[in-house]
């Protein structure tokens, strides 16, 4: 049992508080964006926000976010409009498959939350923890760097 | 009006079309004018509303002027439903902001079981003088929707090449005739563009739609007039993904996400020991264990159903299952390779084997060589590892099994659904999600056929989703294979024989033909089962024997002393398609000038699926470890339907083939598979990602495939790069096996 604040929402989550947080959020509140990949934190499919940073879900117990902030790729998107991320995907044409994109999506944005005009290394050590078995990478690396760029522009 | 409207679509019907000379004799099964209110219920999922006409099976026009393809194919990232709706968008000049995609529904209407039984894919099951008549046109596509399998590349080739451009066609000349009667002036004066017929003398213009129901009382042509390549307006274009919108924003359903009403979720293990059975099940831990519901015996399996996954995984976990191996446990890799090499060796001795390929005198060339060279490769087992785990969601109610999945052959998941569970194949109901992945996995559906079992026990719907570990140890490997090469060169250092010996053979037997004009060749295979279960891995038996051929000839080449590259180009005589694909890698890479310090490159040719792929690797090897820096790919897929889709999947598949050759093994131990989930079963990571540049080559020759032919030609040019950087000759993968510290 826990309280948490999902894409901005307070929920009471009901589950076992040692169940992984992926899967309260998928099954519990019905939000399948986040995906199963793996269970051990090896390929970042689940990767989700905890108060801003990218975290596994699928090895963070439910009890480790009580009373913190979740985000998911359902709650990415600021108002209306994609999130910047979003459309660097779209504008890429990256996904192909498209399991593992939530997680490389959330990763990115939490990179990009963290380093706005982040290099190459920075790109390297942020998502080397998301595995794509369709090999998109250099896209996403494009994309990555697209949606710096327009950050940048904006801002 | 109403009743109007109906009147006319009445007569509409299949057996109208039939008789108008759509298609004839056995054909008539394609479900060509199935509509609305048809006596084929199970298509009305794919109509929104009585005022829509499906001109045929793969158009709808709809009220509101959009387009429908609906295609026979999965989408599982290789941008099938995009480039299917192009080729029909193209022909049937539609708006391509107008046109959207649908999969076809797991129906006979949309298969002909009679037609297609005992097909498999291949164009030389079609008898040629049918090809490229209606009749012909339908026989192929029903035998591709019999199957309705989305693999070996054939989507675009077959699908899209005799369907979707026919069908487009077909519907623009109804469209037109029906409103070249409505207007009362010749067809010919009229325009159709941009989903829209205008008569310039007159001054009209309506939208498609308002001719589609009037449209479908004229027969389709028998041979619909297609575009010359250079009217294309739509193919040739590199459209957005119809598919990805969905897949940035998590809205995307896989078959991991279908949601249903008191759902129950399972998780399964199956006997490590392929072909093993329980022999006994000790429940009593794993029941005392929250939210754990029920535990099912499949025999050769068991499950646990829950609550959710968690509390099935956990009671997975707690059960005490004791297994009957039969002695299988036995086996372990090494003993596979030992039977392997004894089966080439009795092959040798007995001159036997299954021969492929038997030109000139091989013996006799070998012994008149003035140089010769053995070479034996190994490959090992491998898994597909297909990012979004097996499931299957499986709900037997009111005399019907309803499935979600994702299946590369939704036809296929239903009829081992309904075997499995003693149903007939019509009370099972196939919903194919978008596919997680698949490079061949989702083709065989242990997982359905399980799914469906669960679901018969529990009476209730349940969703199974395997662990990863499940999905590493049960998979359909991609087989191991050993093989042996001898060739010979003469005084002036041109390759005159080369003989292959392999085990063990597998689809498609060209695999391992080499294009390079060789006077003495034999190719054969010898039989050499194992238990080990076996499937189609992306490219199926091309991405083993091309890393075999193309090392072996690059062997050659340095046994020669000659350029590589310049060694194979000599040999591809009568092979201008395949020259021309090596010279752009080559020139695209710069061959000839120096790699760098410390670097090495190489390169490799393979045709497969009816496109030819040259890749030029460069590589460093710094204290033993392989950094592949850049890959050049060209590729001739005769044209590119959509290019940037063309250049995405050959980026897939050289990443696919990174990871299998530099990591990719499974092994067997005891009988089992040794690794279990991406941590000993290593994936290509960004860091590790090269630069990938693609060059199209647009020959104009007949549509190759685009999933595949990018797999193959990567392991022998990395290989061949780390030969031309350290000297040192990879003869088996993956490359993390072998000490590089040279």
């Amino acid at each position: 049992m826990a309280e948490v604040t999902i894409n901005g929402v307070a929920r009471h989550l009901a589950a076992d508080p040692d169940m992984p947080l992926l899967w309260a959020i998928r099954e519990e509140l019905g939000l399948t964006g986040t995906k199963f990949g793996c269970g051990i934190a090896q390929c970042g499919a689940c990767t989700v926000h905890l108060d801003g940073v990218a975290v596994r879900s699928c090895t963070t117990p439910l009890r480790a976010a009580a009373g913190r902030s979740v985000t998911t790729i359902e709650g990415l998107q600021a108002g209306d409009g994609l999130h910047p991320v979003q459309q660097a995907w779209i504008d890429e044409q990256v996904p192909q498959c498209g399991y593992c994109q939530s997680g490389q999506i959330m990763s990115a944005a939490a990179l990009l939350a963290r380093i706005p005009a982040p290099t190459d290394n920075d790109i390297d050590a942020a998502m080397r923890g998301n595995i794509c078995r369709c090999g998109t990478y250099s896209r996403i690396r494009r994309a990555i760097k697209r949606a710096a760029g327009e950050g940048q522009s904006n801002g | 009006m109403a009743d109007a409207k109906k009147t006319r679509l009445g007569k509409w019907t299949r057996r109208g079309l039939i008789t108008a000379g759509v298609v004839t004799g056995g054909a008539l099964v394609v479900g060509v004018a199935i509509r609305p209110g048809h006596r084929a219920p199970k298509l009305r999922d794919v109509v929104a509303d009585a005022d829509e006409a499906l001109l045929n099976l793969w158009v709808k026009i709809g009220a509101d002027n959009r387009t429908t393809a609906i295609v026979p194919h999965a989408e599982m990232g290789q941008g099938v439903h995009t480039a299917l709706a192009q080729m029909l968008a193209d022909e049937l000049d539609a708006d391509w902001n107008l046109v959207d995609v649908q999969e076809a529904p797991a129906h006979a209407e949309y298969a002909n079981h009679n037609l297609a039984k005992g097909f498999l894919f291949g164009d030389a099951e079609i008898p040629h003088a049918l090809v490229g008549t209606v009749d012909g046109v339908v026989l192929k596509l029903t035998q591709a929707m019999d199957l309705q399998v989305t693999g070996g590349s054939l989507s675009v080739r077959a699908t899209g090449l005799h369907g979707m451009r026919v069908a487009g066609a077909a519907a623009r000349e109804m469209l037109a005739k029906a409103a070249a009667a409505d207007w009362k002036v010749p067809a010919r004066e009229l325009v159709l563009k941009n989903s829209h017929v205008s008569h310039d003398a007159s001054g009209r213009t309506a939208a498609y739609a308002d001719f589609a129901s009037a449209a479908a009382q004229f027969a389709p042509s028998s041979k619909p007039k297609l575009k010359d390549p250079g009217a294309f307006t739509v193919i040739g274009t590199s459209a957005k993904r119809l598919d990805i919108p969905a897949k940035v924003d998590g809205s995307a359903a896989f078959g991991i996400d279908a949601q249903l009403p008191d759902l129950k979720t399972a998780t399964i293990r199956g006997c490590p020991v392929f072909g093993g059975r329980v022999a006994a099940v000790d429940e009593a831990a794993a029941r005392r264990l929250p939210g754990v519901e029920r535990i099912v015996n499949l025999g050769d399996a068991v499950a646990v159903v829950a609550d959710g996954y968690w509390h099935a995984h956990r009671g997975l976990a707690a059960l005490d299952i004791e297994w009957s191996t039969d002695g299988r446990e036995a086996l372990d890799q090494a003993g596979i390779f030992a039977q392997f090499d004894g089966a080439l060796a009795r092959a040798e001795i007995e001159d036997d084997g299954d021969v492929e390929v038997d030109r000139g005198d091989c013996e006799a060339a070998l012994v008149a060589a003035s140089s010769r060279l053995e070479g034996e490769y190994r490959v090992p087992y491998l898994a597909h590892a297909a990012m979004e785990p097996m499931n299957c969601t499986a709900w037997l109610h009111d005399g019907v099994c309803e499935i979600w999945t994702g299946t590369q052959n939704p036809l296929g998941a239903r009829a081992a659904a309904a075997e499995a569970i003693g149903f007939e194949p019509e009370n099972v109901i196939v919903h194919n999600a978008y596919l997680g992945g698949a490079f061949g996995r989702r083709s065989v559906h242990d997982y359905v056929v399980q799914a469906a079992r669960v679901a018969e026990a529990t009476k209730a719907p349940t969703k199974l989703v395997w662990s990863r570990e499940e999905d590493i140890a049960q998979d359909k490997y991609r087989p191991a294979v050993t093989s042996r090469f001898r060739g010979g060169l003469d005084d002036d250092g041109h390759p005159v024989v080369w003989t292959n010996l392999y085990v063990d053979k597998h689809e498609p037997a060209e695999a391992p033909r080499i294009p390079y004009a060789i006077a003495n060749q034999r190719i054969a295979s010898m039989p050499s089962p194992t238990h080990v279960p076996f499937g189609v891995w992306r490219a199926v038996d091309h991405s083993q024997h091309a890393f075999f051929t193309e090392s072996f000839i690059d062997e050659l080449a340095v046994l020669a002393n000659r350029d590589p590259y310049r060694f194979r180009r000599n040999l591809l005589v009568d092979k201008p398609r395949h020259r021309k694909v090596l010279d752009t890698a080559a020139n695209t890479a710069g061959w000839g000038t120096a790699p760098g310090p410390g670097r090495g490159r190489g390169i490799a040719l393979h045709e497969s699926f009816g496109s030819i792929v040259a890749e030029v690797v460069e590589a460093r090897v710094d204290a033993g470890k392989v950094r592949v820096e850049r890959v050049v790919c060209a590729v001739d897929a005769g044209y590119a339907v959509n290019p940037d889709g063309l250049v995405a999947q050959m980026e897939s598949g050289i990443v696919y083939g990174l990871t299998a050759a530099l990591y990719g093994e499974i092994s067997l131990e005891q009988g089992r598979v040794k690794q279990s989930n991406f941590h000993d079963y290593p994936m290509l990571r960004i860091d590790e990602m090269p630069q990938v540049e693609t060059v199209i080559v647009d020959s104009g020759g007949p549509l190759g495939g685009a999933g595949e032919p990018g797999t193959p030609p990567l392991a022998p040019a990395l290989a061949n790069a780390i030969h031309d950087a350290i000297g040192v000759r990879i003869r088996e993968l993956p490359i993390s096996k072998h000490n590089l510290n040279v």
